[in-house]
């Protein structure tokens, strides 16, 4: 796992980098399972 | 849960922190044994469904792992083994882990009962519960059997998917279980006892370090001894499985038992400090149940 830097040179650009690639693993996330439900509701219709 | 709390991180939690408060590790093996009891099972599954079922088992054990981290986040930060995780090293706040193995436990149990049934929902549910409440919180601290009773909360994923495969429990799915269950003392006391000192500084009443070496690797043997029949169970009964997985539990339990003699009786020219037989023994059990379940799937696949 990677370790966080303690001592960051330039904290507020580590921290926008930190909080950016949450957002778009969180976006990431939701819109696979948005996805995953519209399959779900394919194959439960199907029987 | 003691009261010391981790210093807050100055910077925002990293999203890997997060993925590590699941165990991947773990998960892994948990998504390996959940898809061979779904594989396993004599119906068959929609791939969606299928699907489905194995990322809420994943999912559903990620959150009870973070909830593990959460509650043990004090001990974790005295074994070297478990310092640099998220929390002890002071990545993450202590609420977060909480909130995501909630998050996460609760999105499982929905996505399994709305995506696939009831009862595959109502097991991981109580999978989840067990192992968060009545292992993390309630026995780990208590009695040096915890890993014993621990072993059921890794026994669940085959159960649950093969109850997703077929909406019922019947004896198989519980064999499995019974396998798993049986298989975890062995396993986790030959690490313990290779790890004992990490375990007696944290004060967790590890079999080792409650009993002693010479009562734990007794123990482990007698677990191994049971684990060969049971293994074997799943081929003898009616309508179980064939001769690939027969022959495939009867060769890998055989292993499991000579490298248990080994650690249990037969140690000479081993130091007592020596510890190759117990991590021998570790490693072929981890090989064995990846085997041992390959084997159910192939049968399965093979006899029909």
């Amino acid at each position: 796992m990677k370790q966080m830097p303690q001592f960051p040179e330039d904290p507020e650009a580590e921290r926008k980098r930190i909080i950016k690639q949450r957002n778009l693993m969180l976006g990431g996330l939701l819109g696979a399972m948005v996805v995953l439900f519209y399959f779900i509701s394919i194959a439960r219709i199907g029987g | 849960m003691t009261a010391a709390t981790p210093t807050a991180p100055a910077l925002p939690t990293d999203w890997r922190d997060f993925f590590a408060l699941t165990k991947p590790r773990v998960m892994t093996l948990v998504i390996f044994t959940g898809l061979c009891g779904l594989l396993a099972a004599p119906v068959p599954v929609n791939p969606v469904l299928g699907f489905t079922a194995i990322l809420c088992i994943a999912v559903g054990a990620g959150g009870s792992a973070a909830l593990n981290m959460w509650w043990e986040a004090d001990l974790d930060a005295q074994m070297k083994r478990t310092a640099s995780r998220p929390l002890p090293a002071g990545r993450m706040p202590r609420e977060s882990a909480r909130d995501f193995g909630l998050v996460l436990s609760f999105f499982s149990v929905l996505m399994m009962a709305v995506g696939v049934g009831y009862l595959a929902a109502a097991i991981l549910a109580f999978s989840i519960f067990y192992y968060a409440v009545i292992y993390t919180m309630w026995l780990k601290p208590r009695t040096p059997q915890n890993i014993v009773i621990g072993g059921g909360a890794g026994a669940f994923p085959p159960m649950i998917g093969w109850v997703a495969a077929t909406g019922d429990v019947t004896l198989m799915p519980i064999l499995l279980f019974a396998i798993i269950f049986f298989w975890t003392p062995p396993h986790f006391w030959a690490l313990a006892l290779f790890v004992e000192i990490d375990y007696a500084k944290a004060g967790i009443p590890m079999m080792p370090v409650v009993a002693g070496r010479h009562s734990t690797r007794r123990q482990i043997l007698v677990y191994s001894v049971l684990l060969l029949p049971l293994a074997m169970l799943p081929f003898w009964i009616p309508g179980g499985a064939g001769v690939v997985y027969g022959a495939s539990a009867l060769i890998l339990s055989t292993i499991f038992l000579l490298l248990a003699l080994r650690v249990a009786v037969f140690r000479q020219g081993v130091g007592e400090a020596d510890m190759g037989p117990e991590k021998r023994l570790f490693r072929f059990s981890v090989f064995y149940l990846f085997a041992l379940f390959a084997a159910l799937v192939a049968d399965r696949w093979i006899m029909g």
